[in-house]
């Protein structure tokens, strides 16, 4: 388990437990209490770090290498009904976003999402979660696929952006992205959007515009990376932490906003401490969203999503 | 005079006094594997050294693919007429005629209804051992009447492509076939019936140019043969070399034409859990890939 700067109290806790354990097996000594000292103190420590994260920190979090990817929750919510469907029909297969049917319980969904690789290789493989045009292409065509057969769509969103290449430009990749956005507002089934990792910008909004949008706890979703924003307005990488502040990019100021709908809780030290616990919560959530999206007629359906997104904005006058 | 002592030079048996071996007792693959043809059989006709698949047709299709190989045939008896009194080196009722005997099919698609995995599958399978599996006026038509089956049965289609293209015995009639195929597959699509197209090696031309791209997935088989211009065409036409791979399965999948790759052995499954999802059913079977 890899431990973030922030996290170091708890690692090091964690290894005095450890040892301590280790020490009860291995000899006579009753360490019975020692532990049991030692593992309170590691779950204060836990709840005191977590609960108050700073901005900064929950981005850590949304990019820890151990989180789980847009596959990994595919893979616990389907199982084996998962049948993931290729390319844009056009020019590629676009591996930085995938796709499917699957199954959560009795009901069919398309899924679609940002994949990232887990280690170097795969990493390049996937393009670090950066879709190239044809990747929202693939997105689109899937979603089409689900509104001409009634099945509802699940988008998860974990992305540092759309990629930024020059052959991604010749490609159209605004008018990918616009297409998708425009299409998505009007689409006639469903629409349940999962922030489960990073939110970047018009990157994430290509395949983010629902019914409802959910944001694990430990996610950002803003105009821009902490660190772009730095770099752009302060001039420097180095102001991230205060970039990170400015942008209320968090789950909870997102919501205070009203520009996403429901955060969906973590287990204590985030998604990755805990991927069942994590997989269960964000399997109800979509559960609990549907039941409540499927009675409403398709007509209603695209009228309320575009009402909602027409009261975003804050202005004077 | 020792019997073993030729008088006569060279081969002398007359090429119909010749004896066939009795037809597929072994089979080679591209590769040199040989495989037993009753062992291939059973491996769904795909040399189980290397995982190549045979070419194989509509009879060994619809086996593969309706339970218990039962189905009923659909417009068995259409047939090709020649409304251009075509000649080549042959004429065109001569090599309809040949292609008949030979094969003992009516023209190059079969199509059929029947259950696969206990539900009702209209399958169009094309074969390529009439006449490359070109499409004339009768492969446009039993696919067009295939698809009203499915329209007016509310049944799923499976049209398995295996075609080098248009028949050019029929000229401009069977290009039209392309937008006759086409017209039917709007209308399943409009009135919400899934249409899977599978591309078995190998289908090209007019196939590509039509119905076999247009499924509401496409699906191929592990190193098909898939273009518009084949391979031969393009290296002749542009004096360059093709890559490796190029024009395969794997490589329509790369770039973006193919949902994914089957083998033959899970295409059963593979298909009836696609409709199973997209038609929002329980599922019947799960796929292990």
């Amino acid at each position: 388990m890899e431990y973030l700067e922030f996290e170091l109290p708890i690692k090091e806790l964690q290894e005095q437990y450890e040892k301590a354990c280790q020490i009860g097996e291995e000899s006579d000594v009753d360490v019975t209490n020692t532990c049991k000292q030692i593992e309170k103190k590691l779950n204060e420590t836990k709840k005191d770090i977590y609960k108050n994260l700073t901005p900064w920190q929950r981005v850590q979090l949304s990019r820890h290498p151990d989180r789980p990817y847009t596959m990994d929750y595919i893979n616990a919510l389907c199982g084996d009904s998962f049948l993931e469907l290729h390319g844009d029909r056009n020019f590629k297969d676009d591996k930085a976003m995938v796709g499917g049917l699957g199954k959560i319980g009795d009901q069919s969904y398309m899924f679609v999402g940002q994949q990232k690789g887990f280690n170097t290789k795969t990493r390049q493989y996937r393009n670090f979660g950066m879709a190239n045009p044809e990747g929202y292409r693939k997105a689109l065509r899937l979603m089409r696929s689900a509104e001409k057969f009634n099945v509802p769509v699940v988008c998860f969103v974990d992305t540092p952006g759309a990629y930024p290449g020059l052959e991604a430009e010749e490609r159209g990749q605004g008018e990918a992205i616009a297409r998708n956005i425009i299409e998505m507002t009007r689409l006639k089934v469903p629409i349940i959007v999962v922030i489960i990792g990073e939110g970047a910008s018009g990157g994430a909004l290509g395949i983010g515009v629902g019914d409802r949008v959910l944001m694990l706890e430990n996610t950002w979703y803003s105009v821009i990376s902490p660190e772009s924003c730095s770099s752009i307005l302060w001039r420097s990488w180095e102001f991230k932490e205060q970039a990170a502040e400015a942008l209320k990019l968090t789950a909870s100021d997102m919501k205070k906003q009203k520009l996403i709908d429901l955060i969906v809780k973590e287990p204590l030290g985030g998604a990755h401490s805990d991927r069942p616990g994590t997989f269960k919560s964000v399997a109800n959530a979509i559960e609990k969203e549907y039941k409540v999206l499927k009675d409403l007629s398709p007509k209603d359906l695209v009228e309320k999503r575009m009402e909602k997104y027409s009261e975003m904005g804050v202005f004077k006058g | 005079m020792a019997w073993f002592k030729r008088t006569k030079k060279g081969i002398q048996t007359a090429t119909e006094d010749k004896k066939d071996v009795p037809k597929g007792l072994w089979y080679k693959s591209p590769t040199g594997k040989i495989v037993d043809s009753e062992e291939l059989e059973q491996n769904f006709y795909v040399s189980p050294e290397d995982g190549y698949h045979v070419r194989i047709g509509s009879k060994e299709y619809f086996e593969i693919l309706f339970d218990n190989n039962k189905f009923k045939e659909l417009d068995k008896g259409l047939t090709s007429k020649d409304p251009l009194t075509f000649t080549d080196t042959k004429k065109y009722t001569e090599r309809l005629k040949a292609a008949q005997d030979k094969t003992g099919l009516k023209d190059a698609v079969r199509t059929a209804v029947g259950k696969s995995m206990g539900e009702d599958l209209v399958i169009a399978c094309m074969d390529f051992s009439f006449i490359g599996g070109s499409m004339g006026s009768v492969v446009g038509e039993k696919i067009a009447r295939a698809a009203d089956y499915s329209l007016k049965n509310k049944i799923p289609l499976l049209i398995i492509s295996k075609s080098g293209g248009a028949r050019m015995m029929e000229a401009a009639l069977s290009l039209m076939q392309l937008a006759k195929t086409s017209v039917k597959l709007a209308q399943l699509a409009e009135a919400k019936i899934p249409y899977i197209s599978l591309c078995t090696d190998p289908t090209t031309g007019g196939t590509t140019a039509s119905f076999a791209m247009l499924g509401d997935i496409n699906i191929s088989e592990p190193g098909a043969l898939v273009a518009f211009a084949g391979p031969r065409v393009v290296r002749d036409t542009t004096g360059k070399e093709l890559p490796e791979g190029f024009q395969t399965a794997e490589f329509l999948l790369e770039h973006g034409f193919l949902d994914f790759i089957s083998h033959r052995r899970n295409l059963k499954d593979k298909v009836n859990l696609y409709l199973d999802l997209v038609l929002n059913r329980p599922l019947r079977n799960k796929v292990a890939s």
